[in-house]
C-alpha cells in the first residue's frame, strides 16, 4: 500500500512538471513578449520603457539554459517560480498575482463548495430514483428530461435565472457577493440554483447508467434470491459497488466545477478565482491567466491522487494491493 | 411439497410486446419433500429460466404468463411481493453457477450470511454471526473464523460456493434451488461440492431442486429426473427409470453422448445440430428438427405426457403409439 | 485562387466524402442494419439534423455576382450564398417584433412590413436568417474540430495501445498531462495565444477534446491486439501496418462514429461560452446570445433574437444527443459507458 501511495504521488509530481512544460510552450515560446507588453502599455510606447516592462515581469532573459547559464534563463525561473508559488505581477496591470488570488478564494469556496455538495446531493438521489424505477414510464421521462435539461447551455440557464427569479419575481438579488452570513445566502442562491441546474441533466444520466450497469450483476440476483426488497437492494448493494465508478466521476467533475464557476462568478458578480480569470481574459493579461490554468490543474492533480487513494476506502480488492 | 404446473414465462419479442416469445413453454415439475429432482437439458432450453420462475425472480423485461407454483399448496404466483421476499431464501433458497461474481464484492462474506438470516429472522447481530459460524464449519469451510471477516475476492472459487451454500441454508430452506453449482468449479472441486451438497440434503431432509447438463452428478445425485427441452419437459421419472429406461429419443441422445457410457476408441454419437433458440421452435414435437426417428405426425401436433412406466412419463409420439425403438442403454 | 473558391471546393469533397462512406455503409451489412435501427428509433431527430445540414450547405455554396440590383453595394462584390441570396436586401434601420410592420422602438415604417418571421436585431438584421447562418457555424466547429481531433486521438491512442513500452508511456504521459488541466481554462490559454479565429477555435477545441477518445481507442487496441485472429497475423508475418489499417482500425470504426455524434454537442456547447468570453466564432448562436443578452434588460424587452438563437442552438444539441444515445446502444452497448 505505501509503495502504491509513493508510486502514486511521484506519478502527480511527474504530471505537474507535463503541465508546467506545456504551460511554458504556450505563455513563452509562442507569445511574443514584446507584443504582451504593448498591449498592456500602449501601442505607442518607446522601446526603453518595453525593455523596462520586460525586466520587470521577468521575461528578458533567454528561453533556455546553456551550458555556462543554468539558472538564470526563462525556463529554470518558469519553474522555480510556479513550484514555490511565487506567481509574480500581473501583466496588465501589475498587481501582486497571490495577493488577488488569496483574496478570490473565499468567494470562489463559497459558492463551489456548496455547489459541488448540492449537485451531488440532488443528481444522485434522482438518479436512484430513475434507477429503481427502471423499464418504466418514471426512468423513461427521466431519462428524456435529463437529455432536454443536459441540450441547454448554460448561458441561457443563466440569462434564463436572472430574468425570470431575479428581475420578473425578486427573490433574489441578480448579482453580488457579500460575506455576510445573512447576505450571503441570498447572494448564492441564483448561482447555485442555476449551477445545479446546468449539470443535474448530464449528472442524473451517468449515475444512472452506472446504476443500472451495478444492478444487473450477478450479486444483485443473489442478494434478491436471499429475500432482500428492492430499496434495501438499491441502498446496501447497488449504491455500494456504484461508488468507484461514482467516485471516479465526482473528481473528473472538479475542473468542471472550476470552469463551471467562472462562468457564474462573472455573471453573478461574485469576485473569485474564476471572476479574475475572466478579467485577466479581457485584460490580455498572460501571467494571471498561466497561473490559474496551473492552479486549477495543481488543484485536479490532487484530486485525482486522493481519488486513486480512496478507492481502498470502497473496493476491498485494490486494499490488499 | 413443490408443484410447478403450466408455467409459462416469456419475454417481448423483436416486434415488442405483442408478440411475446415464451422461454418456458407450460413447464410440469414436482418435488416432494426430502427429494432431489435433477432437471437436465442442454444450454439454453429453459432450465435456469425455470429456477428464476419459481423465485419470481425473471429479469425485466420477462415475465411469468400463466402456470401455478405451489409450495405446501399455496400459489407462490399469487403472493404479494412481500410475502414472496420472505419465502425467498425463507422457504427456497437458491445457489448460483457463477460464484465467482453471485457475492457482493464490497461486503465481507460473513456479513453477507448475516444478512440473509436477518432478512428472515429477527435475531441481534452477534447472533447471526454466532450461526454464521456454525453454518462454515458445516459447509467445511476451513478456518471459520477468520472467514467471516473476509472479501469475496479473498477466497478460491470453490470456499466462495460453499459460502454461497452456507448463505442458502442459513435459514433452513425447505427446498434448496441449486443452479449447475458446480460448472464453473474445477472437477475436484466439483465432486467435494456435490458431496457437501448430498451430505447436507441428507443432514438437513430439504429438497433440492438440482439443475445440471452433467449427467455423471445425476446418476450420483438425483432422486427422480425431469429432462427438459426447448422450454418442455420431455421425460421425467425415477433416476432409474430415466437414466437405465430412457423412452424419449432426445434423453437417450443425451445419454448416448456421455462418454462413460460409450465404447471406448469409438467416435461420441452427438445430437446433431442445436437447441434452436426460442421464438424458433417447431410447431409440433420441439425436438422433430433433430430427432432420427421422426414420424410425420411429429411435425404436426405436439405430443403428450404419457406414463411409460408407474411414475415414468415421457412425452413422444412414438412413445404414445408403442412404436418407439425402446429402451436400449 | 478566390477563398469562396476554396471554401466551394472543400464543401464539395466533404459532401462527396459523406455520400462515399454512406455508399460504403449502406453496402455492408452491420452498417445498414445500425442505420435502420437508428431510422427506426430516433426518425425525428434524424430529421432535424438533416434539415440542420440542409441549411448549413445551403450557406455553404457561394459566388460573387448576380446581387446587381441589390441597395446593398458591398454584397455586389462579395461572395454570397445561396443563404445569402435567399435574404437578399432584408435589412432594416434597427429593431423590429416577428411580423411587425413598424420598427420596435420609435415606430418608425420597416421596408419591408410583415416580411421578418422572428423579428431584426439592433443593427436590423433579420433574426431567421442570422438564426440559419448559425447552422453552418455549428457544423463547422463540431465537424472541424472533430476531423481534427479524432484522427489525432486514433493516432496516438492506437500507437500506445498497439506498440505498448516507450510510446505507451510517452503517450499516457501527454494524455494525463493534458487532461489534468482544466478544460475551459485551457481553451482560453490556447485560444490566447493562437489568436482568436475559426480555425484557432477548432484547434484549440481538438486539443482539449481529443484525450477522451484517445483512452477509449487506446483500451480497445490493447483488448483487440490480444485476439486471437491478430496474434496469428502476427505470426504469419503480416506486417504491423497492415495489422493495424486491416484488423485494429475496422474494429474501431463504430467508436469513432459514436465518439463524433457524441462530442458535437459538447464542442457546440463549448462555443457558446467562449463567445461569451469574446474569443467565439463570428456568427455562431453563442454570438447572438452574447449580443442579445442585455437587450433582455430593455424596457419593454426584446425577447426575439436570445429565443431563436437559444431554440436553434436547442434544437440541433437536443438532436444531437438523443441521436448520440441511440448510436451508442445500437452499436456499442458496453465500452464507452465507463469514464465518460
Amino acid at each position: 500500500m505505501l509503495a502504491y501511495v509513493i508510486r502514486r504521488l511521484a506519478y502527480g509530481v511527474v504530471v505537474v512538471f507535463g503541465v508546467l512544460l506545456f504551460l511554458f510552450l504556450l505563455f513563452f515560446m509562442m507569445t511574443n513578449p514584446d507584443d504582451v507588453a504593448r498591449k498592456a502599455l500602449g501601442e505607442r510606447v518607446p522601446p526603453e520603457v518595453i525593455e523596462q516592462w520586460k525586466v520587470n515581469h521577468g521575461y528578458d532573459k533567454p528561453l533556455f539554459p546553456s551550458s555556462s547559464n543554468l539558472t538564470d534563463n526563462m525556463l529554470f525561473e518558469h519553474y522555480r517560480r510556479m513550484l514555490t508559488f511565487d506567481f509574480g505581477r500581473s501583466d496588465a496591470d501589475d498587481t501582486l498575482i497571490m495577493t488577488r488570488i488569496r483574496e478570490g478564494m473565499g468567494p470562489s469556496l463559497a459558492l463551489t463548495v456548496p455547489l459541488f455538495i448540492l449537485s451531488l446531493g440532488v443528481a444522485i438521489p434522482f438518479a436512484l430514483l430513475v434507477a429503481f424505477f427502471r423499464e418504466t414510464y418514471i426512468d423513461r421521462t427521466g431519462v428524456v428530461l435529463s437529455v432536454l435539461a443536459m441540450s441547454v447551455s448554460i448561458l441561457l440557464y443563466i440569462i434564463g435565472a436572472q430574468y425570470l427569479i431575479g428581475k420578473l419575481l425578486r427573490w433574489f438579488p441578480i448579482s453580488g457577493f457579500d460575506f455576510d452570513p445573512q447576505l450571503v445566502v441570498r447572494f448564492l442562491a441564483l448561482p447555485l440554483l442555476v449551477g445545479v441546474m446546468s449539470g443535474i441533466g448530464g449528472n442524473v444520466r451517468f449515475y444512472r447508467t452506472v446504476f443500472l450497469e451495478e444492478s444487473n450483476r450477478d450479486y444483485v440476483r443473489t442478494a434478491r434470491a436471499k429475500g432482500c426488497g428492492e430499496a434495501r437492494l438499491m441502498s446496501h448493494h447497488v449504491f455500494r459497488n456504484s461508488l468507484i465508478p461514482l467516485l471516479t466521476q465526482v473528481v473528473l467533475a472538479i475542473p468542471f466545477l472550476f470552469t463551471g464557476s467562472l462562468l457564474l462568478e462573472s455573471f453573478f458578480g461574485i469576485p473569485g478565482l474564476g471572476a479574475i480569470t475572466v478579467d485577466a481574459i479581457n485584460g490580455n493579461d498572460f501571467s494571471t491567466l498561466r497561473t490559474m490554468v496551473y492552479i486549477g490543474s495543481l488543484l485536479f492533480i490532487i484530486g485525482q491522487i486522493l481519488t486513486d487513494l480512496s478507492y481502498g476506502l470502497v473496493d476491498p480488492r485494490v486494499r490488499l494491493e | 411439497m413443490l408443484e410447478v404446473a403450466g408455467l409459462t414465462t416469456s419475454f417481448p419479442g423483436e416486434s415488442g410486446e405483442a408478440a411475446r416469445i415464451p422461454v418456458v413453454d407450460g413447464s410440469d415439475l414436482e418435488i416432494a419433500g426430502g427429494e432431489v429432482l435433477a432437471l437436465v437439458g442442454e444450454s439454453g432450453c429453459g432450465k435456469s429460466m425455470t429456477a428464476l420462475s419459481i423465485m419470481r425472480l425473471v429479469p425485466k423485461p420477462g415475465r411469468i404468463v400463466s402456470g401455478s407454483v405451489r409450495l405446501e399448496g399455496r400459489d407462490l404466483l399469487e403472493f404479494s411481493v412481500s410475502a414472496m421476499r420472505q419465502v425467498r431464501g425463507g422457504e427456497i433458497s437458491m445457489i448460483f453457477q457463477e460464484p465467482m461474481t453471485s457475492l457482493n464484492p464490497v461486503t465481507r462474506v460473513g456479513d453477507q450470511v448475516v444478512e440473509a438470516i436477518r432478512l428472515h429472522e429477527p435475531v441481534s447481530r452477534s447472533a447471526a454471526l454466532e450461526r454464521c459460524l456454525e453454518l462454515f464449519v458445516q459447509v467445511g469451510i476451513p478456518d471459520p473464523q477468520a472467514r467471516l471477516r473476509a472479501f469475496p475476492h479473498e477466497l478460491s472459487g470453490g470456499l466462495k460456493q460453499r459460502v454461497m451454500i452456507a448463505m442458502a441454508l442459513s435459514t433452513r430452506p425447505s427446498i434448496l434451488i441449486a443452479d449447475e453449482p458446480t460448472t464453473a468449479l474445477d472437477v475436484t472441486i466439483q465432486a467435494q461440492i456435490i458431496r457437501l451438497l448430498r451430505d447436507l440434503q441428507r443432514e438437513l431432509g430439504m429438497s433440492i431442486l438440482l439443475i445440471t447438463h452433467d449427467l455423471a452428478i445425476v446418476n450420483e445425485m438425483a432422486d427422480r429426473v425431469a429432462v427438459m427441452y426447448a422450454g418442455r419437459i420431455v421425460e421425467s421419472g425415477s433416476r432409474l427409470d430415466v437414466l437405465a429406461r430412457p423412452r424419449h429419443p432426445y434423453t437417450q441422445g443425451l445419454l448416448r453422448s456421455m462418454p462413460a457410457l460409450a465404447p471406448p476408441d469409438e467416435r461420441l454419437p452427438e445430437i446433431p445440430g442445436v437447441v434452436p433458440p426460442p421464438g424458433q421452435w417447431p410447431d409440433g414435437c420441439r425436438f422433430a428438427t433433430r430427432c432420427s426417428i421422426q414420424v410425420e405426425e411429429c411435425r404436426r401436433c405436439v405430443p403428450e405426457m404419457v406414463a411409460v412406466a408407474d411414475g415414468h412419463l415421457a412425452g413422444c409420439h412414438l412413445v404414445e403409439t408403442g412404436q418407439e425403438p425402446g429402451g436400449e442403454a | 485562387m478566390e477563398s469562396w473558391v476554396v471554401s466551394n471546393v472543400v464543401v464539395a469533397l466533404i459532401v462527396v466524402g459523406v455520400a462515399g462512406l454512406a455508399w460504403f455503409g449502406l453496402r455492408d451489412r452491420m452498417w445498414s442494419q445500425a442505420l435502420g435501427e437508428l431510422w427506426c428509433r430516433r426518425r425525428y431527430s434524424v430529421l432535424v439534423i438533416a434539415f440542420y445540414v440542409a441549411v448549413a450547405l445551403l450557406d455553404s455554396i457561394s459566388w460573387v455576382g448576380g446581387m446587381e440590383a441589390q441597395s446593398d453595394t458591398v454584397a455586389r462584390y462579395k461572395a454570397q450564398s445561396i443563404l445569402d441570396r435567399l435574404f437578399a436586401d432584408t435589412r432594416e434601420r434597427s429593431y423590429s417584433a416577428p411580423f411587425a410592420d413598424r420598427e420596435f422602438y420609435g415606430g418608425a415604417a420597416l421596408q419591408r412590413p410583415g416580411s421578418h418571421v422572428l423579428g431584426t436585431d439592433i443593427i436590423g438584421r433579420d433574426v431567421f436568417y442570422l438564426s440559419l447562418k448559425g447552422a453552418r457555424v455549428a457544423l463547422l466547429i463540431g465537424g472541424l474540430t472533430s476531423l481534427i481531433a479524432i484522427p489525432l486521438a486514433l493516432l496516438f491512442g492506437v500507437s500506445a495501445g498497439y506498440f505498448g513500452g516507450r510510446t505507451d508511456d510517452l503517450v499516457f504521459f501527454v494524455m494525463s498531462t493534458l487532461a489534468s488541466m482544466p478544460g475551459l481554462l485551457l481553451l482560453i490559454a490556447l485560444i490566447m495565444v493562437m489568436g482568436k479565429s475559426t480555425l484557432a477555435v477548432c484547434l484549440a477545441l481538438a486539443v482539449t477534446s481529443w484525450v477522451g477518445f484517445c483512452r477509449v481507442s487506446r483500451g480497445e487496441t490493447l483488448k483487440l491486439r490480444e485476439l486471437e485472429y491478430v496474434c496469428a497475423a502476427r505470426a504469419l508475418g503480416v506486417s504491423e501496418l497492415r495489422i493495424i489499417f486491416r484488423h485494429v482500425l475496422p474494429n474501431l470504426m463504430h467508436l469513432v462514429i459514436i465518439t463524433g455524434v457524441l462530442m458535437f454537442s459538447g464542442l457546440v456547447l463549448s462555443e457558446v461560452v467562449l463567445s461569451w468570453l469574446g474569443i467565439g466564432v463570428d456568427g455562431s448562436w453563442g454570438q447572438m446570445i452574447d449580443q442579445a443578452r442585455n437587450e433582455l434588460s430593455r424596457e419593454p424587452i426584446i425577447w426575439w433574437n436570445i429565443s431563436a438563437a437559444g431554440s436553434a442552438l436547442f434544437g440541433v444539441i437536443l438532436a444531437v444527443n438523443f441521436v448520440g444515445d441511440a448510436v451508442r446502444d445500437i452499436l456499442d452497448p458496453q465500452t464507452l459507458r465507463q469514464g465518460e
